[in-house]
């Protein structure tokens, strides 16, 4: 059952329009719950994100309180150790770790994937070559890695996601290259090519619609991976600077008053777990519903 | 076997020199050097001090022969002197790495032992109650920041139950009982999130093999449960365990780095860092190389236990 599904997929694919897969799509993601609660965790986190000025009652750096005041009714989350609003800063924070996900895992993804994608296409040794230096950076443990390049190029969230996107971008280098190598020799990319398309035209209208499933579910699951490790960097002290309200830097800060104002560090920390948590739920989701190969094993 | 072993013992040399070049062109490609961070900004050393100094650390000399010193050095046992304290990198490399190590291996032993079992429950009684406890149990690993959750369990071990653990490190072999007084719990938080991911793995792995005809014919000829997951679906489902397994001691050798600075532990992390802020080039290029070289050997072990594993691996 699998293998034929599969196939006429396949076919389907190559021969009509894409409307029918998103129909498909759209009836698998609502088989899947969990994927529908990462996506409302999601949109929900955005949403903050966007109407941050609005709905947060300070200003993010503003200081409006004494320092250190015991959460309350007007300060919902206390403040902290310059007596700003922790609520407004974990609100504004979200603006920090989203920003700093999409650019970090965009730039590893136009990064490694530009690599694998020319690997994947020309084969031959430019693949061998291209590869074996992909091969030597995961050599690197990636966390370590980014921690020396952020603390090199000077600790800031610039910075910081430079270091995130370069340390991921070999992950997409070999899933694209894999993809590409699979799709390479279909008949619809030959006869294609037969019919005079160039090189850049095969890669952009034949090659990339036919693999974008996989770099989505992996660009999701690769977002919560990007979101964790800048509030890693930002605890070590190597990323978003104060008082920026970044939600690694506030648990950084925060931790050194924590046994007499817990609320300092609690916020930050269970902001940082739902988002995560939301790309991950949404990321699985994307998975089973976009990957057949995966369906039905979840 | 051994031409197999030999065939991948070969692979890690070029790995290993890729890897120094990697760390020691990225080095010196980043701005500023050691000279710039002790006296950069001070009006009253002049340009001509600095080049002498630059000149005394061999800091001026081409990168290439700054590579081929570094290295022939690495080949006799010596990884250089920090710039910043004069200490021998490899001094402090052997002091620090034992805490370094012993955190990475025993959080990676809890993962292993909880994950696996985990996994293959949750993939044998799929959508009961056991399965959806474990993948909540996954998620909230995979979710929370081990930095925050060990911060949370500082806090509440000391406000709730009065109780820090021991601040002065002492090796296994001196005091088994209070090193695991104080490496326990940094081990297990560590472990959280790697037993995620190789839980997640061993569920999809094992839902996969279990729909396979061999599973149902072992069934078929009466063997019991226990046997038929043991030998020959877990078997079967095991490698790509394995090779998370593998890739995961390279995420916790980096989040060790993490959990080292909030329990305060000698590892690598302090001397890593300080190095990085320092620009201390020896203490930076060996230690990142030295704790490459153990990522490549974790993974060199699990492509020989792939082997181990499956016979059919041994002759391909």
């Amino acid at each position: 059952m699998v293998s034929s599904s599969a196939s006429s997929e396949a076919a389907a694919r190559a021969l009509s329009p894409p409307r029918r897969r998103n129909s498909a799509f759209l009836r698998a993601m609502r088989r899947n719950p969990l994927g529908i609660v990462g996506l409302v965790i999601i949109v929900f986190v955005a949403l903050v994100a966007l109407c941050a000025p609005l709905i947060a009652p300070y200003g993010p750096t503003e200081q409006v309180a004494r320092r250190l005041e015991v959460p309350g009714a007007a300060y919902l989350l206390g403040t902290d150790e310059f007596g700003r609003d922790i609520l407004s800063r974990v609100i504004y924070g979200s603006r920090i770790s989203l920003y700093v996900g999409f650019v970090a895992v965009g730039l590893a993804l136009v990064a490694g994937g530009t690599f694998g994608m020319v690997a994947g296409y020309f084969g031959g040794r430019i693949d061998t070559l291209l590869m074996r230096v992909v091969d030597i950076l995961f050599a690197i443990p990636s966390l370590v890695l980014a921690i020396v390049i952020a603390g090199l190029l000077g600790p800031s969230l610039t910075n910081a996601m430079i270091a995130i996107g370069i340390v991921y971008a070999p992950i997409y280098a070999r899933l694209v290259r894999g993809e590409v190598l699979a799709v390479r020799n279909h008949l619809y990319i030959e006869s294609a090519r037969a019919t005079g398309v160039s090189d850049l035209g095969l890669i952009g209208r034949h090659i990339l619609p036919n693999i974008t499933a996989p770099l989505i579910v992996q660009t999701t699951l690769m977002l919560s991976t990007a979101i964790l490790a800048e509030a890693a960097l930002s605890f070590l002290g190597l990323g978003t600077q104060p008082p920026e309200p970044s939600w690694g830097t506030m648990l950084g800060s925060g931790r050194r008053y924590m046994e007499l104002t817990p609320w300092v560090a609690i916020a930050p920390g269970i902001a940082i777990a739902i988002t995560v948590l939301g790309f991950n739920l949404l990321g699985d989701g994307l998975r089973d519903a976009l990957d057949p190969r995966l369906r039905g094993s979840e | 076997m051994s031409r197999y072993v030999l065939q991948r013992l070969a692979l890690v040399i070029p790995t290993l020199v890729g890897t120094s070049l990697i760390v020691f062109v990225l080095l010196r490609l980043l701005p500023g050097d050691i000279v710039d961070i002790l006296f950069g900004g001070d009006p009253q050393v002049n340009q001509q001090t600095l080049d002498q100094i630059r000149e005394s650390m061999g800091l001026n000399k081409p990168l290439i022969v700054q590579y081929g010193e570094w290295v022939g050095g690495l080949l006799r046992g010596d990884a250089g002197v920090s710039m910043r304290s004069g200490i021998p990198v490899s001094e402090t490399i052997l002091r620090s790495m034992p805490v370094t190590m012993q955190l990475a291996i025993m959080a990676m032993i809890f993962a292993a032992l909880l994950a696996v079992p985990m996994g293959v429950l949750s993939a044998v009684r799929r959508n009961g109650a056991s399965d959806m406890i474990t993948r909540l149990i996954g998620l909230i690993g995979l979710s929370f920041p081990a930095f925050w959750l060990a911060t949370m369990f500082l806090l509440i071990s000391s406000t709730v139950f009065r109780w820090v653990p021991p601040l002065k490190w002492v090796a296994p072999w001196e005091d088994f009982g209070q090193n695991m007084q104080i490496m326990v719990v940094p081990a297990l938080l560590l472990a959280l999130q790697p037993m995620a991911i190789i839980m997640r793995m061993t569920r999809a792995s094992m839902l996969e093999v279990l729909r396979q005809d061999y599973i149902r014919t072992a069934y078929a000829k009466g063997l019991r449960e226990r046997m038929v997951l043991a030998r020959h679906a877990l078997q079967n489902a095991f490698i790509p365990v394995l090779t998370v397994m593998g890739v995961q001691f390279g995420a916790l050798m980096g989040g060790s780095v993490i959990i080292e600075q909030i329990f305060a532990l000698p590892g690598v992390a302090f001397f890593l860092l300080s190095g990085i802020y320092n620009r201390d080039y020896p203490v930076v290029q060996s230690t990142v190389l030295f704790l490459s070289l153990l990522f490549i050997l974790v993974n060199l072990v699990v492509d020989l236990l792939y082997g181990y594993v499956d016979p059919r691996i041994r002759y391909g």
